[in-house]
């Protein structure tokens, strides 16, 4: 499958919407289950919504390369968690299909991930969602990045050989 | 596959069409084993499932979908029958499962229209050493009625019990007791009608 199914319904998946969308995903599935229930609560309108999939907790294998090159080797297999929602509107239509993928067992998590990434979707709520709940769950992760890129800095070695004369 | 791993064939693009499976997963999906179990095990039997919490859609009958969400997985290959074609991406989505392309490649076989049912010696049959690499059939008939009809002798039951069965082309009858020398190679067959199961393992024998 391209990833052009995975688009809003009726609407072919331009590279924009798709990157768009890639963006959000990153961080809501690296977001943490409490953030994302307190960005839940703190949301005003909740929509009707209905569960596509329950969450289901699986393995899934996580391939790497050595130094990102090389042959690809399987690293190990990680627990995961998925959901699938779909957000009903007023009329009792489905309007968008959310998918929620996250590290862990935690159900309401993947849950969550799935009702934002529906919600996402929706252009009439895509701007203050963005901009309340996408935008800072990016910014601390970045900062967090930040913190832990530094604290590994402080603890860098270079080797280096001295040139020998013989 | 895709970078979020969600498989989906061509054409299934428009989630929103989709409908729920099993409210329960877990409950759901042990009642609905519990069932099958039992009809394997009483031929002839009604059972009624616990479908009335999947909402398939049509023209899935209730306890053909939850047999489907219940069995059938990555390693079970499908294979549907022209009526059931708009329920494939309903199947693949919930299930995983692959669509077989030929009626010999299923390990299940849904079939929403019981009178254009293939001839039965199309569907696996399984081998000598492996009995159980054989189609098991789904059949969505028109309905189920106790106390007359065929009778059914075998292991499971007492002495005979009568089922009745509308909605069968009279060649399945024919068809199914020419498969009965080939034993233990055959074919599993459940006939559901609407919430309704009732099974006819390859090991009961059916005299007109």
């Amino acid at each position: 499958m391209d990833e052009a199914a995975l688009a809003a319904p009726g609407a072919p998946a331009d590279e924009a919407t798709q990157e768009a969308r890639r963006g959000w995903y990153a961080v809501l599935a690296k977001a943490s289950l409490a953030e994302l229930d307190a960005v839940w609560d703190a949301l005003a309108e909740k929509p009707d919504y209905r569960t596509l999939r329950h969450s289901e907790t699986g393995l899934v294998m996580v391939r790497g390369r050595i130094g990102g090159t090389g042959a690809a080797f399987n690293l190990g297999e990680m627990t995961m968690t998925r959901a699938a929602i779909q957000v009903i509107d007023a009329a009792g239509n489905v309007t968008y299909t959310g998918f929620g993928y996250v590290a862990g067992r935690a159900k309401r998590h993947a849950q969550l991930v799935a009702l934002f990434d529906a919600l996402l979707q929706d252009p009439v709520r895509h701007g203050a969602l963005a901009a309340s709940v996408v935008v800072p769950l990016a910014e601390r992760q970045a900062a967090m990045k930040a913190v832990r890129a530094a604290a590994v800095m402080a603890s860098k070695v270079d080797f280096f050989t001295m040139v020998r004369g013989e | 596959m895709n970078a979020l791993g969600l498989w989906a064939p061509a054409g299934t693009a428009d989630f929103a069409r989709l409908e729920p499976g099993f409210a329960e997963p877990v409950h759901d999906a042990q009642e609905t084993f519990r069932a099958v179990l039992d009809g394997m095990a009483f031929p002839g039997r009604i059972k009624w499932m616990p479908a009335s919490r999947a909402q398939p859609p049509a023209p899935l009958g209730a306890a053909a979908a939850a047999i489907a969400l219940t069995l059938c997985d990555l390693d079970t290959p499908l294979w549907l029958d022209r009526n059931l074609a708009p329920v494939a991406a309903y199947l693949a989505f919930h299930c995983g499962a692959p669509l077989a392309r030929a009626p010999a490649e299923a390990r299940f076989a849904f079939v929403g229209d019981a009178a254009a049912l293939p001839p039965l010696d199309a569907f696996a049959l399984g081998t000598d050493e492996y009995p159980e690499r054989s189609s098991t059939l789904v059949i969505e008939i028109g309905g189920l009625v106790t106390g007359s009809g065929v009778r059914l002798v075998g292991p499971g039951i007492r002495e005979e019990v009568r089922l009745g069965v509308a909605g069968l082309p009279a060649r399945f009858w024919a068809e199914r007791s020419a498969l009965g020398e080939l034993f233990p190679r055959g074919l599993d067959v459940l006939l559901v009608s609407g919430v309704q199961l009732a099974a006819l393992p390859r090991s009961t024998r059916v005299i007109l």
